[in-house]
């Protein structure tokens, strides 16, 4: 750079006085141009159809015992509170997984990398990149409409499937959200939504890091796959290995307690179960494992009460940051990589 | 080419240069792929660059493009430096990639018309443009289908639409003419001299096609290993590349070893004649090398006067055109030595 400034003040010959301006102005946003062309191709894939059809058969299967389960309890209906996110909280008896909640924390992920994984390689192999950066655009318009575009379609098919169910509540149940649940719906779907994000912006920087699009997908999914299914498994096992002694202090095992938490929280399928569960279920008033003896004697001397939107905030607020910190790392690495990249393979 | 090109004596001054580069230099870790190239390109003229494969053509139009930083040297295309403002030299500058590649579940319209939006031309501005190139490059009918549809050849002449909806100052094809067939090479070839002669805009080309460089082109640059060996009309290369000598090809019929001699003889006391080379077999014409190659049209009119003075039958008489391919493997070879 420095190098290629002196020489030109040295030979005026070469600097020549820039040229007349061009005709058009430069497009301001071409961002824009991108994701909205982008938006265009999702909507009408056959990928969009499918993935609205999965995360919809994943909300409706939960739904039909959650349905279930608020008739029959429905006449003491008065005395149970927020009724309505039951429809997203309960489900079989039998199995713990059988909820909304965890169904769409499973399946949505494949929403985020479905629509990413070939994003920036499917365009190199294609041949459409070097065409598409020697347009007036910055470099970063290309990844930055890509993303946006992604989020766009994810939003739109969350909150198509949250209105399904929510309709459903509403015109076979019966049952109407009041305010407050209405609120943290709203806050349960914009959790789900950033953690998505999360796996949208790691298809994102699979597609620019991996040359092939079948092999970033299946990268991709692979990893879904060993946090969904088995991460939970792994985790049993690391915390298993560690588990104290039979004859262990109180203090040890409440030590210990706090390292297994800690390992099942570098998933960020954890942090979003956490989240979920918090927002959805407004009795919710825990979910770490005490740091000593006196707040587990202070948590059996609890009277039940529910909470107010902002104190579960307050207690799912670090789940939150760290799931918007990995939103941040991915689409960062994703973003840096690709304004790195030599434009021919 | 024997051809007119008033263009180009005009643009002889500094200011029509719309591609000029001092010692640009791409190095990728001890590979140099574009070493110290000194280029530039006028307005209204067809400039090709020529060039094996891997020779630093492609990494030279991405360096002009702002798509890949210099390591060293500098770049300026219509005045301004593609490394700082690549999006005012993008708007201006019609890029056809090599291998160009489209979106195939979009028709060919619709592939021009995100072109047109990423360069920010109005709706009706772009509409009208669109249908203008599409026609020019001969693909209105199919112009509603699919890409996937589409033959190699056809993707092609989408590639230089696409170049063309902006409405550039100057245009860049990387092998704008692999993957078609001859005859849409010739179609491709015309409507190129036609936009310059039109538009007056300016044609960078790159090619490893020499025939096709130079029945089109009026300037060619020989890259050979990332470095720029020569530059100039196909007569100028001639005249850098050759070795200062003419070639006249004589056709005779001798129909007795004592003829050939006599022949042999006849052509060789002409003044400048440096050589005289019988041909291999009977028929073919002899060459007379002349030195030096100024000399060469006094030479064939003295070969004419011997011919009829020692009664030789002349079948053929004429100079011998150098070719851009001797001119390339010349030019090559000599700088690989």
């Amino acid at each position: 750079m420095s190098a290629a400034d002196t020489t030109l003040t040295a030979d005026p010959v070469v600097a020549e006085p820039a040229a007349a301006t061009p005709r058009d102005p430069l497009p301001r946003a071409g961002w824009r141009v991108v994701a909205a062309k982008e938006l265009g191709d999702h909507l009408t894939s056959v990928r969009f159809v499918v993935l609205l059809v999965v995360l919809g058969l994943a909300a409706a299967i939960p739904l039909y015992f959650a349905a279930d389960q608020i008739r029959s309890i429905a006449p003491q209906a008065s005395g149970f509170s927020a009724v309505f996110l039951a429809l997203f909280t309960l489900g079989s008896q039998d199995i713990s997984v059988l909820r909304v909640y965890e169904f769409v924390g499973i399946v949505a992920p494949l929403l985020g990398l479905a629509f990413a994984f070939d994003a920036v390689n499917g365009e190199r192999s294609e041949g459409t990149l070097p065409r598409l950066l020697a347009q007036p655009i910055h470099r970063d318009d290309v990844i930055n409409g890509k993303f946006a575009a992604g989020m766009a379609v994810i939003g739109l098919v969350l909150v198509v499937v949250v209105g399904f169910i929510a309709g459903f509540g509403m015109l076979r149940l019966g049952i109407v959200p009041h305010g407050n649940e209405v609120l943290r719906l709203l806050a349960w779907v914009i959790i789900t939504f950033l953690y998505v994000g999360v796996w949208l912006a790691f298809g994102l920087l699979l597609s620019v890091l991996v040359r092939r699009a079948a092999t970033a997908a299946l990268i991709g999914f692979g990893i879904w796959l060993l946090i969904t299914i088995f991460g939970q498994l792994i985790t049993t096992l690391v915390n298993g290995i560690l588990a104290p002694a039979a004859d262990a202090t109180p203090d040890a095992i409440l030590a210990n307690a706090q390292i297994q938490q800690f390992i099942t929280r570098l998933l960020p399928s954890t942090l979003y179960r956490e989240t979920s569960v918090v927002l959805l279920n407004p009795s919710v008033n825990q979910i770490s494992a005490p740091t000593s003896i006196g707040q587990v004697q202070q948590a059996q001397q609890q009277i039940q009460s529910l909470f107010s939107l902002d104190q579960s905030f307050l207690l799912v607020w670090p789940q939150v940051v760290a799931l918007v910190f990995l939103l941040v790392v991915c689409f960062a690495a994703a973003y840096v990589a690709f304004m790195r990249q030599e434009v021919r393979a | 080419m024997r051809r007119a090109k008033p263009a180009v004596r005009r643009a002889a001054t500094d200011d029509d240069a719309v591609i000029r580069t001092r010692r640009l230099t791409k190095r990728y870790g001890t590979l140099t792929a574009v070493d110290n190239l000194d280029l530039v390109v006028h307005r209204g003229e067809i400039f090709g660059l020529l060039g094996q494969n891997g020779a630093g053509k492609t990494t030279t139009i991405l360096m002009l493009l702002g798509l890949t930083e210099p390591s060293s040297g500098e770049a300026r295309v219509m005045g301004l430096d593609p490394e700082r403002e690549p999006r005012l030299v993008k708007r201006r500058v019609g890029y056809l990639p090599d291998a160009v590649g489209f979106y195939g579940g979009l028709s060919g319209r619709q592939n021009l018309r995100y072109t047109a939006n990423l360069n920010g031309l109005r709706r009706d501005v772009a509409e009208h443009a669109i249908a203008d190139v599409l026609e020019q490059v001969g693909l209105t009918d199919r112009a509603d289908d699919r890409v996937d549809t589409y033959s190699r050849g056809m993707r092609q002449r989408l590639g230089i639409a696409d170049a063309l909806v902006k409405t550039p100052d100057l245009l860049i094809l990387d092998e704008p003419t692999t993957a078609i067939d001859p005859l849409g090479v010739v179609e491709i070839l015309e409507l190129l001299r036609r936009l310059v002669n039109e538009r007056g805009l300016a044609i960078m080309l790159s090619s490893h096609l020499l025939t096709q460089v130079q029945s089109v082109c009026d300037r060619i640059g020989i890259f050979a290993a990332g470095r720029l060996v020569g530059q100039g009309t196909v007569d100028e290369l001639a005249a850098t590349f050759g070795d200062g000598t003419a070639t006249i090809e004589v056709g005779l019929e001798l129909p007795t070893p004592a003829d050939r001699s006599r022949a042999q003889a006849a052509l060789g006391s002409l003044s400048g004649v440096t050589e005289v080379n019988p041909p291999a077999k009977d028929g073919d014409p002899w060459q007379v090398v002349v030195r030096p190659a100024s000399g060469e049209g006094r030479v064939r009119q003295e070969i004419l006067v011997v011919a009829v003075d020692q009664s030789l039958r002349l079948t053929t008489l004429r100079p011998v055109v150098p070719s851009l391919d001797d001119i390339y493997r010349l030019a090559v070879t000599r700088t690989a030595a």
